[in-house]
C-alpha cells in the first residue's frame, strides 16, 4: 500500500503541479472533499474555489476555477482553467477585480444579463483573496 | 543592356527588401517557438479530457445529450482557420484549397455555412459566397482561451437550435517548421470511440451523476478542441511565415549575385568601350 498520492494540477496553460502528497482537499460540487493515498476510483466535478494538498508538514493552497477532479490508481488528476499557488496570486490585482465586481453588482439589477458575470467575477476575486491570505501566513 | 545606375538602384532595392525579410524570418522564429511551447503545454489537459471522455460516454447513449445527437447532415458549418496575414508562403492557399474541396465533396444538395477565423480565408471567401454571418478577424490578438470560448458558444447554440447538423473545423496541423498540412476534424455531435471494449471500463464514484458530468464536460471538450487547434494553427503560421522569408531571403541574396555580375560586366563594356573611343579619336588625329 502506497502511503503517498500523486497530484497532478493541469490547466489548458501550463502544468502546474505533478508532485507526491499526503492529503488534497478540493471543492466538489457537493462540497469539500478529501483525499488520501489509495482512494477509491472517483470523479467529480469542481466548484470554483480552494484546494490544499499536504507534503510533509507543509500544507499549500491553490485557487482553482471550475473543472474537473479524477482519482484513479493512486493518482489525482485535476483539470481546471485556471489554478494558481497562494504565492503566485497578485493580491492588489485581485483586490481592484474584487471593488470593481462589488461595484458592477451594486450598479446592477438582479435581472440584469452581467448580474451573475458579475457575481461570479466577485467570488474569483475572493477565492483569490482568500488563498493568497493562507498561503501568506 | 540596362544601365549601370539603373542596375545600381535595383541592388541597394533587393538588400532593403532582404533586410526586410530577413528580420520577419527572425522574428516569426522567436514567436514560433514560443506559439510552439504553447501548443506543447497545453497537450496534457487535452489528453486528459479526451481519457475521461471516453470513459463517460461509454456509459450514455447518444440520446443522452443534445451535443452528442446524430442527425442527417443536411445544413454543415465549416469552421475555417486561416491567418490574418499574409507572407507566408502557401499556408493560408493550401487551407482554402481543402476547404473548397471540403464543399465540393458535401455536394449541392446541401447548406454549408462557413464561418472563418483568421482575415484571409474571410477575405477569400466573401468574394465568392458573400459576407459570412459570423467571423473572427485578428484572432492572433486574442487569447486562444478566450477565443475558442466564444466560438464555442455560438456553435453550440446553433446546434442545439437544429440550424445546424454538423459542425467540422478545418486547421493547419502542425508538424514541422517546414511542414504543416490541413487538418478536418469534427466538431459536432461529439465524436465517441464506440468500439471500445467493455471489460476496461472503470468503475467511479461520480460526483455528481454521470449526466451532469457529461452536461459540463461535452462544451468544455469542444472549447478545448478549438483551442488546440487555434495553437496549432498559430505555431503553424509562424513556421510557415519563417520559411517563407528563408527562402526570400536566400533568393534576395541570389538576385543580388546575378545582378552584381551584370553590373560589373556592365561596368567593364563601358571601360571599354570609353578605351575604345579614346583610341579611335588618338588614332583620327595622326
Amino acid at each position: 500500500m502506497a502511503d503517498k498520492i500523486r497530484l497532478r494540477v493541469v490547466t489548458p496553460a501550463r502544468l502546474v503541479l505533478d508532485e507526491e502528497v499526503d492529503e488534497v482537499t478540493g471543492p466538489g460540487v457537493k462540497g469539500e472533499f478529501g483525499v488520501l493515498p489509495n482512494h477509491i476510483s472517483f470523479l467529480s466535478l469542481l466548484e470554483p474555489g480552494e484546494m490544499s494538498y499536504k507534503q510533509g508538514g507543509t500544507r499549500r493552497f491553490l485557487a482553482v476555477s471550475g473543472g474537473y477532479a479524477e482519482v484513479l490508481d493512486n493518482v489525482m488528476t485535476v483539470l481546471a482553467s485556471v489554478a494558481e499557488f497562494g504565492s503566485e496570486i497578485d493580491v492588489d490585482r485581485a483586490r481592484m477585480a474584487k471593488d470593481k465586481a462589488e461595484r458592477r453588482l451594486s450598479e446592477l439589477q438582479f435581472e440584469d444579463k452581467d448580474f451573475a458575470a458579475a457575481g461570479a467575477a466577485l467570488r474569483r476575486a475572493l477565492i483569490r483573496l482568500q488563498v493568497a491570505a493562507k498561503e501568506a501566513r | 543592356m540596362a544601365t549601370l545606375k539603373a542596375i545600381r538602384k535595383r541592388i541597394s532595392s533587393i538588400r532593403n527588401t532582404q533586410q526586410i525579410t530577413k528580420a520577419m524570418k527572425m522574428v516569426s522564429a522567436a514567436k514560433l517557438r514560443r506559439a510552439q511551447e504553447a501548443a506543447v503545454q497545453a497537450r496534457p489537459y487535452a489528453d486528459k479530457m479526451a481519457d475521461l471522455l471516453k470513459n463517460l460516454s461509454s456509459r450514455v447513449s447518444r440520446a443522452a445529450h443534445p451535443l452528442l445527437v446524430m442527425r442527417e447532415e443536411k445544413r454543415t458549418q465549416l469552421v475555417l482557420v486561416t491567418s490574418d496575414r499574409g507572407l507566408c508562403g502557401g499556408y493560408n492557399a493550401n487551407l482554402i484549397r481543402a476547404a473548397e474541396a471540403f464543399i465540393r465533396k458535401q455536394g449541392s444538395d446541401k447548406e454549408i455555412t462557413l464561418t472563418p477565423v483568421g482575415r484571409k480565408g474571410a477575405d477569400y471567401f466573401r468574394r465568392r459566397r458573400g459576407e459570412a454571418s459570423d467571423r473572427y478577424l485578428n484572432f492572433l490578438s486574442t487569447p486562444p482561451e478566450e477565443l475558442a470560448a466564444e466560438i464555442t458558444e455560438k456553435l453550440i447554440s446553433r446546434f442545439v437550435d437544429g440550424e445546424t447538423d454538423a459542425v467540422y473545423i478545418l486547421y493547419s496541423r502542425f508538424r514541422s517548421a517546414l511542414s504543416q498540412v490541413p487538418a478536418l476534424e469534427r466538431l459536432l455531435p461529439v465524436h465517441l470511440d464506440d468500439s471500445q471494449e467493455t471489460d476496461q471500463l472503470i468503475e467511479y464514484l461520480y460526483e455528481p451523476g454521470v449526466e451532469e458530468l457529461l452536461a459540463s464536460f461535452l462544451p468544455k471538450m469542444i472549447e478545448i478542441k478549438i483551442q488546440r487547434a487555434l495553437l496549432e494553427a498559430t505555431a503553424s503560421e509562424h513556421g510557415a511565415r519563417m520559411t517563407a522569408m528563408d527562402s526570400a531571403t536566400t533568393n534576395a541574396s541570389k538576385m543580388m549575385g546575378s545582378l552584381t555580375l551584370q553590373m560589373n560586366r556592365a561596368r567593364q563594356a563601358s571601360i571599354t568601350r570609353e578605351l575604345m573611343e579614346i583610341v579611335g579619336t588618338a588614332e583620327a588625329l595622326k
